[in-house]
């Protein structure tokens, strides 16, 4: 138990510790603008007032960490008030800053969005499963046959066609040739369909090779033999036996791909103009060199990925008591 | 090695020939405007039609394998570089330096979305060629380091590396001659399948706009501007060439990668 604890805490440090560092990068990613946020926004053209105004509003005229150094003036100390520490404050409160450009709390824009790209990772995994389980026992079973080796191939092409050639592809298919969906939006209920089979389509292939081979090494162990012995017709063998066990590692992969889906549907979200984060954080953020909404997004992404992939971990390690112990 | 191997081979030295010889290759310049010839289908003139500008898909493909196979190649040798010793060091030294780089370090650049990192620094960048492969490079390095230490840590208590520190040679020495000739072998598959990796960053960036600006002939940033609903239904063909470039291109050192690990791993050979 004791052993357990440590663990945990180690773990749970280490956790604390990776997101700090993640949150102080994005904090002070806004140092490297080539020029400075104000010129970007407000153009060449800006009065001194009007910068100076611009960087009073938004915090920008205090300096950015505790200390500095310039050849010029050397090492300088600036104390508390500066902006990384603003940040973190406002952080802690739920406050991600103010859009440079609309003036709305960033952190309200993210709420606005979280949802839709919540729904569009969960949509395209479950497709993922629909895929890639059936495929997968298919292959597992059959292994060496057609079936099998068509199952590699559309997994291998799953793995090699990036979201940029699978989802347009889509679209010319259903949308300009068929005619089922619209290219683009998320008004309707049946909009996500392309969205989510884009996203989905690398992660239902590596869960079919997973699938695959976790079918074929159970295949192996000797309660299967048991269970043969015992009567059970090959099916119960496979469904209840085998895929019961087999799906372990399958579950760790979902839950580390949560976080890369809410990383890939970046570009998912772009091509269907899908209201989500990513959609935020390159129309919005971006393109309008907002920066602030950048800053929010790329944090809120990031913090997500992190802790569905802890999160993974510690489930992995509660179903499988081998890598708890080890 | 299976045949799929070869394929791969063949198809990434097809690329390689296409990029050095491509002002021979290409039929047209690839920047080239002209509206009167636009949407043009396939043709004698145009191998794979013109584009929504009116320049010739097949010349701008051609230029686009110099960008793909450019960032790929350097982000990936760059940042082999970097990881190899970086991860050397950490397996090497072991103890505190282990802690502070395995421990921290990689975690912190494991916790990124890889791409997600890459997207942010080239927005608070700027776009460009040599700030994309900077990105590249910084998102790339942390997986190969990670192989190299545990490769380290492995070989470094073979004998030989006790016999070397016995006749007194010194540590770099021991890393360098004894110890990575005979870890780095995992960093080649990885390598094979971090170059299609590399490759596809570029095209996703560029994709994007986060990339090589326009007008240059970047894989990615011709798959952007063709897959508006209009050109799709007007000339799909501008978007299945670049498309199928990018599949086949990744494809080829995705087999390439698989190949080079059956053929070390002599435990894989047999699945």
């Amino acid at each position: 138990m004791k052993y357990k604890l440590v663990n945990f805490a180690k773990q749970l440090g280490l956790l604390l510790l990776v997101v700090w560092t993640v949150v102080s990068l994005v904090t002070l990613l806004i140092e490297i603008v080539p020029g400075d946020p104000a010129t970007a926004i407000l153009g060449e053209n800006a009065t001194p007032e009007q910068v100076a105004n611009f960087n009073q509003k938004h915090g920008l005229n205090k300096p950015a960490f505790f200390f500095s150094y310039k050849s010029e003036t050397g090492f300088q100390w600036h104390g508390a008030d500066n902006r990384y520490v603003d940040y973190w404050k406002g952080l802690l409160t739920g406050d991600l800053g103010k859009s440079f450009r609309t003036d709305r709390p960033v952190a309200d824009m993210i709420i606005e969005r979280y949802p839709n790209t919540i729904k569009l990772a969960l949509a395209s995994m479950f497709i993922a499963i629909l895929i890639a389980v059936p495929l997968g026992v298919l292959a597992g079973t059959n292994k060496g046959s057609l079936i099998d080796n068509f199952s590699s191939f559309v997994a291998l092409l799953g793995i090699s066609l990036p979201s940029f050639v699978v989802g347009p592809f889509l679209v010319y298919i259903f949308a300009v040739k068929l005619g089922w969906f619209a290219p683009t939006g998320s008004y309707n209920p049946e909009d996500i369909v392309l969205p989510a089979f884009t996203l989905g389509a690398a992660l239902s292939a590596i869960l079919t090779r997973m699938v695959r081979s976790s079918v074929i090494e159970e295949l192996g162990e000797d309660y299967v033999r048991t269970a043969r012995a015992k009567g059970l017709s090959e099916k119960v063998v496979v469904y209840k036996h085998v895929l019961k066990n087999g799906l372990i590692p399958v579950v760790t992969i979902l839950g580390l791909q949560l976080g890369v889906l809410m990383a890939g549907a970046i570009i998912t979200e772009k091509i269907f103009m899908w209201q989500g984060l990513g959609l935020l954080l390159l129309d919005d953020g971006i393109a309008k060199r907002d920066y602030r909404i950048v800053q929010g997004c790329v944090l809120v992404i990031s913090v997500t990925y992190i802790l569905a992939n802890t999160l993974t971990d510690l489930v992995y390690s509660w179903l499988d008591p081998r890598i708890r112990l080890s | 090695m299976n045949r799929l191997t070869y394929i791969g081979i063949f198809i990434a030295a097809v690329l390689i020939l296409v990029a050095v010889f491509a002002p021979f290759i290409a039929t047209h310049d690839p920047v080239v405007q002209n509206l009167l010839t636009r949407y043009a289908p396939q043709s004698a003139e145009h191998w794979f039609g013109t584009d929504a500008l009116g320049r010739d898909v097949f010349s701008r493909l051609v230029y686009g394998a110099r960008i793909s196979l450019q960032v790929g190649i350097v982000v990936t040798v760059v940042s082999v570089i970097i990881g190899t010793i970086i991860g050397a060091i950490a397996g090497f030294y072991g103890g505190w330096v282990d802690k502070i780089l395995s421990g921290y370090l990689f975690n912190v650049f494991m916790a990124f979305p890889g791409l997600l990192l890459a997207i942010a620094l080239v927005a608070f960048l700027g776009a460009g060629l040599g700030k994309l492969m900077l990105a590249l490079c910084i998102i790339g390095w942390v997986g190969y380091a990670r192989v190299m230490r545990g490769q380290v840590l492995k070989v470094r208590e073979f004998d030989f590396v006790q016999a070397a520190r016995a006749l007194g040679a010194s540590n770099l020495r021991i890393l360098f001659i004894h110890i990575l000739p005979n870890a780095i072998q995992p960093l080649i598959v990885q390598a094979s399948l971090g170059m299609a990796g590399a490759v596809l960053s570029e095209a996703s960036l560029s994709f994007l706009g986060l990339g090589i600006p326009p007008p240059a002939p970047s894989w990615g940033t011709m798959l952007e501007e063709s897959r508006g609903f209009d050109t799709l239904a007007a000339a799909p063909h501008v978007f299945f060439f670049p498309a199928l470039a990018i599949a086949l291109t990744v494809l080829a050192f995705n087999f390439i990668g698989d190949g080079l690990r059956e053929y070390l791993d002599p435990k894989q050979r047999k699945r």
